[in-house]
């Protein structure tokens, strides 16, 4: 694996790819050797932010419901995003060795804090008024929840959601730390060559634009209340 | 069919505070009667009203709906049958005014056609433009709102209404625009109230009962007349207001006093006012008059008689005798 990638350039074939410029014929020729990493970035990204999601959420409703929970979960949550990623990758690999699993693992730990918190902050939006008038009207404390409060909390809640998923397509551009691929391994086996440093580059912004954009349409079909007012 | 309300020695007790928010309450409300808590903040009122649909549970004592407590069965359950409308109405701003007027039908399962029917019904029963249906909360004004959390507490067509300061929080314009409407709503909707207000002129108008509450206790229970001409004490004295001659008024029509013979039977020759006219805005009319001699006309502008200052005053005079105390 690591010969291919020091073949990466065939550096006999034209002087701008001599020179480690921006080649623009040489990228259009060679743009297939990062579908792989792109895919693997993918799937890095939205594991990631899938699992953390999860997590945060079954925090999230424990919390809601017993509200001392917030600053323990807020603390812990809060250590795990501010250790070092790269830090991070490394201190994990002798418990769950190199891979994908390893780099799922760090950048989940990531998204907790900023899922987390956006949640809380979601569910605490929700007027009183609203919340007395339901139960006055006889919805259980289930349906509250679900008829009423994480509705109203959906528009925080996927704010968070695009900070995280941004988050994590940069931090995962470092999972090859973690022997993870991505699109971070391909800049990283010729950081000197413009031209692949680039390609990979655009395609980690262009990710992260697409991924932002798509929850971005989400938000809109599911809380078209939210822009009327 | 309107339910028949009943508070047997009703207590609140909160854990840690010194005096009890409601102390031995005892109140019957007849079914189809809106009757009105009213009290200065930190009466008890709307705890008592809350302690109803258990929002707030009672310490001690009973509540009774058609004679069965509220106490046995679920608290939700028992809610889905009482209307709820709150001074900050409480709509849910990610549903459209017919989706929150329909959330109660929709938590008894009605059939969705059925809610959408209903819902629309109570749009036009409210005054509300159905242009606004599909509107969300957000868009609407503070009176659309409250009208909204009107017809939603009224969608399952409720024995029994909660309502708790429903109109404090809008300009007095509106406030009075919908206090008319609610007298209409009342003679249209078969449904048993309880009101809770800070405001005894709102209590007066809409009121078939009033129970002033004062720390907790009931002070005076009376209909709006009786309260005002016997004031159980001289907390509701001043509570009911100096000018509560005036307020004795504001209850009667022009057409209710004693009037003169009229001069000309079309009512020309001189200044007139409709026999609904009620009395206190009769009252000022007089004395803006230079003569303080007003015709009486009707609808059909045929004079009923002559109204004079005399003829006020004299009435208050005979419904001091007329109205014992409650």
């Amino acid at each position: 694996m690591m010969l291919a990638q020091v073949e990466i350039r065939d550096r006999s074939s034209a002087s701008c790819v001599a020179d480690n410029g921006f080649c623009p014929d040489w990228i259009a020729h060679h743009l297939d050797r990062y579908w792989d990493p792109l895919g693997q970035h993918v799937y890095l990204t939205v594991v990631s932010v899938g699992l953390g999601f999860a997590i945060a959420s079954a925090l999230a409703l424990l919390a809601h419901r017993w509200r001392r929970l917030i600053t323990p979960i807020v603390n812990v949550t809060g250590i795990l995003y501010t250790i070092p990623s790269a830090a991070a990758f490394f201190l994990l690999l002798p418990l769950t060795g190199r891979g994908k699993d390893t780099a799922v693992i760090a950048l989940t730990s990531y998204t907790l804090l900023i899922l987390f918190r956006n949640m809380i902050d979601g569910l605490d939006s929700v007027p009183d008024e609203a919340r007395d008038a339901g139960r006055g009207m006889g919805l259980t404390q289930r349906q509250l929840l679900w008829r009423v409060e994480i509705p109203l909390a959906l528009p925080a809640i996927l704010a968070g959601l695009r900070v995280a998923m941004t988050t994590t397509v940069g931090l995962a551009a470092l999972a090859f730390f973690a022997g993870a691929g991505g699109l971070g391994q391909q800049i990283n086996s010729d950081l000197a060559f413009k031209s692949n440093v680039v390609v990979a580059s655009v395609l980690c912004v262009l990710l992260a634009a697409v991924l932002d954009g798509a929850i971005l349409v989400v938000q809109r079909l599911l809380t078209p209340w939210s822009r009327v007012a | 069919m309107p339910a028949a309300l009943e508070f047997q020695d009703v207590s609140k007790h909160y854990p840690g505070a010194r005096s009890p928010a409601v102390d031995g309450l005892s109140l019957r409300v007849e079914p189809g009667e809106t009757c009105i808590l009213v009290g200065p903040s930190g009466s008890g009122k709307t705890t008592a009203m809350r302690m109803v649909n258990r929002m707030v549970e009672m310490t001690s004592g009973d509540i009774l709906i058609d004679g069965r407590s509220v106490n046995e069965g679920d608290p939700a359950e028992l809610r889905r049958h009482i209307g709820y409308v709150i001074q900050h109405v409480g709509l849910f701003p990610h549903r459209t005014v017919l989706q929150n007027i329909g959330t109660v039908p929709q938590l008894l399962g009605w059939p969705r056609e059925r809610i959408d029917a209903r819902a629309r019904e109570l749009v036009g029963l409210v005054g509300l433009d159905p242009d606004l249906s599909q509107r969300y909360p957000g868009q609407l004004s503070g009176g659309q709102r409250q009208r909204v959390g009107v017809a939603r507490a009224l969608a399952a067509d409720p024995p029994l209404m909660l309502m708790d300061e429903p109109f404090g929080a809008l300009d007095p314009i509106t406030r009075d625009h919908l206090q008319t409407e609610f007298q209409r709503l009342q003679e249209r909707v078969s449904t048993t109230i309880v009101f809770v207000t800070h405001d005894i002129d709102e209590a007066i108008r809409l009121g078939d009962r009033i129970a002033i509450l004062r720390d907790g206790r009931l002070v005076q229970e009376a209909t709006p007349a009786e309260l005002l001409v016997h004031p159980a004490d001289a907390f509701v004295e001043e509570f009911v207001g100096a000018d509560r001659a005036l307020k004795r008024l504001s209850l009667l029509r022009a057409a209710d006093a004693e009037l003169e013979p009229a001069v000309a039977a079309d009512g020309t020759g001189g200044a007139t006012l409709r026999d609904t006219t009620p009395l206190d805005d009769a009252l000022a009319a007089l004395l803006q008059d230079a003569d303080g001699r007003l015709t009486v006309v009707d609808g059909d502008g045929h004079a009923l008689g002559v109204l004079t200052l005399d003829a006020v005053h004299a009435k208050l005079r005979v419904q001091d005798q007329a109205v014992s105390p409650g």
